[in-house]
């Protein structure tokens, strides 16, 4: 999956879990008080279910997080083969 | 999806009717779960209740079925099994003796979250022992002052060389008495953060608790920790994802427990309910030929049914990892617990001043049914988690 449709994937995410809220990709998610305890771990299941990534505790960096263009970036980060 | 947790999670549906289906997987496992059950646990239900205090023998035959790391992955020596199977045995387990339940609830939520989010060294350090129950775990995140309210937590670790230095109190540490690993939630700075702290670290003393409604058999305990060092090496996860990643995690598949224990106690009230009125006679036939009677069998029966769907639809998000499954199981206790808590209530009016009596099983069902809508997430924060993630459950 290319960087567009991993961005409309995650994006679509936001929309369903926060109906009305305008996000731009490189909004502070945490910033804006969008994002619960749960929407966090939410988010979390979402990507590894979605994407076939495994998020561990390496991952655990709240800059992996903080925007819908963070995660591409991690999705991305993470599905690309091992060399 | 694979074909495993599909025929489980079907079989699961109807398997609480024909636990005898020796052809149905999840009907043979409800099956073997209850008939453990009903020679270690059940004939002791009563005098754990009455002695608030656990036997050392229920805790050896847990084990040696593997029921304390049913969950965890066999390379860790765990029995690898799914989310459907481990509703049905929380259900079993809580239908004769919700201490006993609340064991693996709080066990497996320490192991949970290790395998969730521990690192490799952790995983190999700790989930062997959890897995063959050599060492019982506890999750401490509740205080004076801090319970629904995680941001309120007041318990510090302050980062040292090589560690952390914890001080404050945690309360109503369900099996605080004798766990061996706990999973503690810390505020560090102005962030949260989840330690394993081993139960025998200097500085740690525990106080027993007793003399509560329901569940007392749980072995709760109050925890002060006074200039306790923990290592480095003990942090689950990192700093600042303390509540949001770890108690999440562990939470969530304490909740599905105690949704499914609630489903198990329900059914308990049925099963005395339908003995009590078909024994007992009053003006002249027995009480299940009463229609106030069998209105009051009937809520119990769809109540309950209801409740234990709602509970395997939980199980299959778990077993599928899907997102929804975050709000499904603050659904499922939902559900589950009130279901519980109506046919404790009917149970101890359909047998009178017997289910007053102390050391009935209707009485310590109805204290122990309470008590499920308490735990793991109250109804109020239930209510406000699910009016806020209605697009979850549509």
């Amino acid at each position: 999956m290319n960087d567009e449709n991993i961005n409309k994937t995650i994006r679509a995410f936001f929309e369903k879990a926060l109906p009305g809220k305008q996000i731009k990709d490189e909004d502070d998610i945490f910033e804006k008080g969008f994002v619960n305890s749960l929407m966090a771990m939410q988010l979390v299941l979402f990507v590894e279910k979605e994407f076939g990534i495994a998020v561990t505790e390496a991952d655990l960096d709240i800059a992996n997080f903080r925007s819908i263009a963070a995660v591409t970036d991690l999705v991305r980060r993470k599905s690309l083969p091992v060399s | 999806m694979s074909a495993d947790i599909e025929n489980s999670l079907l079989s699961a549906l109807s398997a609480a009717d024909r636990p005898e289906a020796r052809e149905d997987p999840a009907g043979t496992w409800r099956r073997e779960v209850r008939e453990f059950v009903a020679s270690e646990v059940a004939p002791l239900a009563e005098q754990i209740d009455a002695s608030q205090e656990f036997p050392a023998s229920v805790i050896r035959n847990l084990r040696d079925r593997g029921y304390l790391g049913f969950l965890l992955e066999r390379q860790f020596g765990g029995q690898g099994g799914d989310f459907i199977r481990y509703g049905i045995l929380c259900e079993e387990l809580g239908r004769a003796c919700s201490s006993t339940r609340s064991l693996l609830t709080v066990h497996d939520m320490v192991a949970y979250a290790i395998g969730r989010w521990g690192n490799p060294a952790q995983k190999s350090r700790w989930l062997p022992s959890l897995a063959n129950g050599e060492k019982l775990g506890a999750f401490c995140i509740s205080e004076e002052s801090a319970g629904s309210d995680t941001a309120a937590i007041q318990t510090s670790a302050v980062p040292v060389n090589g560690g952390f230095v914890v001080n404050g109190k945690k309360k109503w540490v369900t099996f605080g008495q004798l766990a061996d690993l706990l999973l503690v939630l810390v505020r560090c700075g102005d962030k949260s953060a989840a330690l394993l702290v081993d139960a025998n670290t200097p500085g740690l003393a525990r106080r027993p608790v007793s003399g509560m409604l329901g569940m007392r058999g749980a072995m709760l305990a109050e925890l002060a920790f006074d200039d306790c060092f923990v290592p480095d090496a003990n942090l689950l996860a990192r700093i600042g994802f303390g509540t949001s990643y770890v108690a999440t995690s562990a939470l969530q598949l304490g909740r599905y427990n105690v949704a499914c224990g609630s489903v198990g106690i329900g059914q308990a009230c049925i099963d005395l309910c339908l003995g009590r009125t078909s024994e007992r006679s009053q003006f002249g036939a027995p009480l299940q030929d009463h229609q106030l009677v069998q209105r009051a069998l009937t809520d119990m029966l769809v109540d309950v049914r209801a409740a234990r769907l709602v509970c395997n639809q939980a199980g299959y998000s778990l077993a599928t990892a899907h997102p929804n499954a975050l709000v499904q199981t603050f659904e499922a206790k939902y559900v589950a617990s009130r279901a519980a808590m109506r046919a404790a209530w009917q149970a101890v009016q359909l047998h009178g001043a017997v289910g007053c009596a102390v050391g009935s099983a209707a009485s310590r069902l109805f204290r122990d049914a309470k008590v499920m809508e308490i735990i793991e997430g109250t109804h109020e924060i239930c209510q406000m988690t699910l009016a806020r993630n209605a697009s979850a459950l549509t």
